[in-house]
């Protein structure tokens, strides 16, 4: 019973936040340089002097400013988050339209990133010191020290200009009509590069911090007492080593999920992938600043979102949270 | 006698002392700029889409308007440099000041501060950058703001941590049966104590800096006037399949820098034996 | 009419170690950590090594399982035989075999000895798993019946149970259970009882000589304190950097020891006799009426808040140049009243005078006693900062009070000599002192704020027996010299019966029992102080902690 209370409670803390961001979004708008209506309507927008009369009698343009931040707020609670003048459309529509294929993204490199890091960190400690360690923190580092976007150009470079192995752009193959299994093999193809891309500095971190875990873990006293039983090195390994370090990396996990949604918008840019993160970057060209913010308290409420499920996962696995 | 130890640790971890020669050369690099530099990294020189190693004096090619990459690789290490080290100690003013505050009172004020942070570390940093810097008008001010600004969270947490844990040690009680005032007790019996580890995740800092500004730079947000490596891979990204060289310079002397300030980290670590932080034998 | 005498078949040692020598790795301050060391376990019997810190007691015991963390520490010379075979010359998968099945080892920390991820349950299994394939039933049954064995409670809840829910004392026993499951012929315990409380700890011993009478088990004991030896051994070796420089029966060692360090370290243990000097000074320091002070954990999403009564009406006066001993074990809440005593800690209802002054609350109290009340420490390793020189550390205290630099310098020099250390010592770092160089340090720098009363929370329980003894006659010492008020926190009624006037007894955050020493602990009215008198593992021929002074 505890654990739905719990989930309750955070859901709740996580919904406040999401309103606090909400409120960072108002506040930002009013600190813009020039006059909040414009930077509400955008560049496209501000040029139509009927829409942005519209615009100032929806929020209030002209009232106190605490009415101004209860409409504002009031609206984002109707999950109202605007208009884009530049693509004719409600802002809520063209989020909704490119989530699932932000999620596909993320989810796929979030996967990749754990489960791969997460091996390579444990033979990196299991071989510690010889060169298989050498090697997987040698290139750990490499991957952790590469900027997204650059990775992803010169994965685009190799892999689809010159070896032609990969697609790397779109979610699929444009025109094609595929449907059913073909469909879903299509964009398999299509998300590899981009999912990999993505998943590579993570997985460098995750290597990074389960090695670490796992040398301190294979210190401490309880593994000592395992030896002293007979127990046999896998089982140490196993049982005792790698569970009890898996706790610090699943915290790490939820830390980092914010990060790889900041990430999604470049490799959503590079592989011209239709999700969120591609909608921001067209809405910072076409200075789209109501598209902007929208898609920002969105991306923000994603990763919310992935907290709650990772903090969700720790109490499952760590049985000193009593929760019953 | 403990700076000597140091730097017998440090000297030991091989990748670090790799990484502190890189980092020296470019900043060597960044401070001689323009006296290194042949050109002005915004003039057109050339022809446009020059290779690298065809052309005397343009040694790694020219770009798509015959701007003389190698230039640009220089003025780029200044700028990435300085937002990186500015906007890192910009953070650490925060992030020490708030964490020390939380860490040392606790009660009620560490779980507002507490709150605070956890609001900024909610939100994806690089989205939040993006949104801070489109608003307000890239510049290296806007940038530097908007990087210290998704960057002190970390060190909050890692300083009121520390501050937790010092608080309660005996000779921090000591000092308060003395009658010490508590800024007293906070910068000469606490912080002292706490520096390793700021230190280490300071050189890590300005590494995560580097590599958002360049990111920002990529999506066209970096400030204008200024030639960074980020801008120079955005502008090859169109003609990858022609010029691959005017994206892999930049992007490697990028690589080459984080990578350094990551092994420099490292080596701190060793050195400052951080690992072995509170055992007191 | 031929008498024949059958002649006994000759014992064999269970374990014979000979010649034993262990390398450190360079830069340690010997070369060796054991040299040389002959011992052996003779079957059904007990051995106890004794030594102090650093003395490589526990070298030897992990050099027995294999468990030595090499390369950097590693047998280099000797052999140690067992079952026939010398166990330095086996593999590792033939060392495995061994440990849990023949060898059973439990080790000093119990509160991080058990996979805290892990099902108590498991944790027995799995010595089952190591060594055969017993049907899970079978299995099952045998785990109950070995929690039930070392005398724990609902061995079918505790089965599915995770160590957070035990307590140290249980945590030993299930560490017990898991060596003695298999029924191993040698049971080496590395110092088990030594973070455990005393009546805990009398607990435990008894289990295991329980259990060594029943099976027959040989037991390889190691620990620091000559009590458990008279408790529990049958054979003693004593062990001094690296050297065993006495060994033979018990009775023999303890009796009538023959080597120089045996005789210092048996004449180092409190005896429990007071030798405080009478005095007559009448002027009262401190009155304490009613003190209560309550712990409220936090209630947060994974747990309900609880509260906790550290102190409960404490009441109690002291006047100057006397000692008050305030005794009791982990949870007493003897700890809670010291800080409250010093102003470190706030209390929620009562009353503390100092001087006849009623101390208020928060950082006014500490202002208001202006530094006459001054705490030492229990952790030698936490109390000084370890950025500070420890001339600067004592002199700070000075300092803050408004007294000038050079004169807090100078007091500062004044009071290293006192206190045993050379007036150069104040150039130092802490890291440079022993554990009880840097007590009397601590010592110095309460002393430099002229103080009228001095609360010492455990001063001494970190501490090697010898350099116990040391640091108490340092205590008594400057007590007699600045005639002040003292309230001595400790564990230990062998150091409360020596240095302390009056005292009293805690549990659970009340005083059970409060009096002159001689009287307390040769009259004790309350259950618990008699509990406590007798747990207390009392040296054979030693005169009783209670017995009268003369």
């Amino acid at each position: 019973m505890k654990r739905t209370q719990f989930m309750l409670t955070r859901v709740l803390q996580g919904l406040v936040a999401i309103l606090l961001i909400a409120t960072v979004n108002f506040m930002l708008v009013r600190a813009a340089p020039g006059d909040p209506v414009s930077v509400l309507a955008g560049e496209a927008g501000a040029s139509d002097p009927q829409f942005v009369a519209q615009l100032r009698a929806q929020f209030g343009l002209d009232q106190p400013l605490s009415t101004q931040l209860a409409t504002y707020v009031g609206k984002v609670v109707r999950l109202d988050l605007g208009y884009s003048y530049r693509q004719q459309q409600p802002v809520l529509k063209l989020i909704l339209d490119r989530l699932p294929a932000t999620l596909l993204l993320t989810g796929s490199a979030f996967a990749l990133s754990l489960l791969f890091g997460i091996t390579l960190g444990a033979l990196s400690a299991r071989r510690a010191g010889t060169w298989v360690d050498s090697a997987i923190t040698v290139v750990a580092l490499l991957f952790y020290a590469t900027p997204l976007y650059w990775l992803a150009l010169m994965a685009v470079l190799v892999f689809t200009v010159q070896l032609e192995w990969l697609p790397g752009f779109g979610l699929m193959t444009v025109g094609s009509g595929h449907t059913g299994f073909a469909l879903v093999l299509d964009v398999a193809k299509h998300l590899v590069l981009p999912a990999l891309t993505l998943a590579l500095f993570y997985m460098a971190v995750y290597a990074r911090m389960t090695r670490a875990a796992m040398l301190e873990v294979a210190q401490m006293d309880f593994v000592k007492t395992a030896r002293a039983k007979g127990v046999r090195p896998g089982r140490i390994l196993r049982a005792h080593v790698l569970r009890n370090a898996l706790l610090p990396v699943v915290t790490l996990a939820g830390i980092q999920a914010g990060g790889m949604i900041g990430g999604a918008v470049l490799t959503e840019t590079v592989f011209a992938w239709p999700g969120i993160g591609r909608l921001m970057f067209d809405a910072l060209l076409q200075r789209d600043y109501s598209l902007l913010l929208g898609a920002f308290l969105v991306t923000a409420a994603m990763a919310v979102l992935f907290n709650l499920i990772t903090d969700l996962v720790y109490t499952l696995v760590d049985p000193r949270i009593e929760l019953t | 006698m403990m700076q000597s130890d140091f730097w017998r640790r440090f000297r030991r971890n091989k990748g670090a002392v790799a990484g502190m020669v890189v980092l020296l050369i470019v900043a060597v690099v960044a401070l001689l700029g323009p006296w290194l530099a042949t050109n002005d990294p915004w003039a057109m020189v050339e022809q446009p889409f020059v290779r690298p190693w065809t052309e005397p004096g343009f040694l790694l090619g020219t770009d798509t308007l015959g701007r003389d990459i190698l230039s640009g690789l220089v003025y780029g290490a200044r700028i990435s440099l300085l937002i990186g080290v500015v906007s890192t100690f910009v953070a650490l003013l925060i992030g020490v000041s708030l964490g020390a505050v939380a860490g040392y009172f606790g009660g009620w004020i560490d779980a507002a501060l507490m709150r605070f942070t956890e609001l900024f570390q909610a939100v994806p940093s690089f989205a939040l950058a993006i949104v801070l810097v489109a608003i307000f008008e890239p510049s290296i001010k806007s940038i530097v703001v908007a990087i210290a600004i998704v960057s002190w969270p970390p060190v909050a947490r890692l300083v009121r941590s520390e501050f937790l844990t010092l608080r309660q040690r005996d000779f921090v009680q000591a000092a308060l049966l003395a009658g010490q005032s508590t800024p007293r007790i906070i910068l000469t019996q606490i912080l002292p104590n706490a520096m390793s580890p700021i230190i280490v995740m300071a050189s890590l800092m300005v590494a995560t800096a580097i590599l958002l500004e360049s990111s920002l730079s990529f999506l066209g947000l970096g400030d204008p006037n200024q030639m960074s490596w980020g801008y120079m891979v955005g502008a090859a990204r169109t003609v990858l399949r022609q010029a691959w060289w005017m994206a892999l310079f930049p992007g490697l002397a990028i690589v080459l820098t984080v990578l350094a300030l990551n092994l420099v980290g490292e080596g701190l670590s060793d050195g400052l034996n951080t690992r072995l932080h509170g055992k007191g034998k | 009419m031929n008498a024949t005498v059958t002649p006994m078949k000759p014992l064999h040692p269970v374990l014979d170690i000979v010649d034993l020598s262990i390398s450190l790795p360079s830069g340690a301050d010997r070369a060796l950590a054991v040299e040389g060391a002959t011992l052996s376990v003779m079957p059904g019997q007990t051995l106890c090594v004794v030594g102090e810190s650093g003395s490589g007691k526990s070298m030897i015991a992990n050099a027995v399982m294999g468990l030595l963390p090499r390369p950097h520490v590693a047998p280099v010379a000797g052999r140690i035989l067992f079952d026939g075979h010398d166990l330095l010359q086996l593999t590792e998968p033939q060392m495995r075999e061994l440990r849990g099945r023949r060898i059973g080892m439990v080790f000093q920390e119990p509160m991080t000895a058990l996979n805290p991820v892990m099902r108590i349950g498991e944790q027995i299994g799995e010595v089952f798993d190591a060594h055969g394939n017993v049907p899970a039933a079978e299995k099952r049954r045998r785990i109950l019946a070995a929690l039930a064995d070392v005398g724990l409670p609902d061995p079918e809840l505790l089965i599915d149970a995770y160590p957070f829910r035990l307590s140290g004392g249980q945590r030993q026993r299930v560490m017990i259970a898991c060596a003695l499951v298999l029924e191993p012929v040698l049971l080496i315990a590395d110092e088990p009882t030594t973070a455990l409380d005393v009546t805990t700890q009398a607990q435990i011993l008894a289990l295991v000589r329980e259990l060594q009478q029943r099976r027959g088990t040989a037991v390889l004991f190691i620990t620091h304190d000559f009590g458990v030896v008279s408790e529990i051994a049958d054979h003693v070796v004593v062990m001094q950097t690296g050297h065993v420089v006495e060994s033979g029966p018990a009775a023999q060692v303890l009796g009538a020891p023959q080597h120089p360090y045996t005789r210092k370290l048996i004449a180092a243990i409190p005896d429990g006799q007071a030798q405080t000097v009478p005095h007559d000074d009448l002027t009262r320091v401190l009155q304490v009426q009613d003190l209560c002070k309550t712990y409220h954990s936090s209630g947060s999403l994974f747990k309900r808040g609880r509260a906790v009564q550290a102190a409960k009406d404490i009441s109690f006066e002291l006047h100057r140049g006397e000692t008050l001993g305030l005794v009791g074990e982990s949870g007493s809440g003897k700890s809670s009243v010291g800080r409250c005593l010093v102003g470190l800690a706030p209390f929620d209802s009562g009353r503390i005078l100092f001087k006849g002054r009623n101390l208020a609350q928060g950082k006014s109290f500490r202002r208001a006693a202006a530094g006459k009340i001054q705490m030492v420490f229990q952790d030698p390793y936490a109390s000084l900062n370890p950025r500070h020189r420890i001339g600067a550390a004592i002199a700070g205290g000075p300092i803050a009070q408004g007294v000038g630099k050079a004169e807090a310098m100078a007091r500062a020099m004044e009071l290293l000599q006192l206190v045993g250390l050379g007036a150069d010592a104040a150039q130092r770092y802490p890291h440079e002192f022993s554990g009880g160089q840097r007590q009397r340090i601590g010592i110095a720098r309460a002393l430099a704020m002229q103080p009228e009363l001095l609360v010492a929370d455990e001063p001494v329980s970190a501490l090697d027996v010898s350099v116990q003894a040391q640091v108490l006659e340092l205590f008594a010492q400057v007590r007699a010299q600045f005639q002040l008020a003292m309230v001595f926190i400790t564990h230990d009624l062998r150091v409360a019966g020596q240095m302390c006037d009056r005292i009293a007894v805690m549990q659970r955050g009340e005083v059970v029992e409060y009096g002159e020493t001689q009287k307390v602990l040769n009259d004790p009215q309350h259950a618990y102080t008699r509990k406590l008198i007798d747990a207390v593992p009392r040296l054979a021929g030693q005169a009783d902690v209670s017995a009268k002074v003369a």
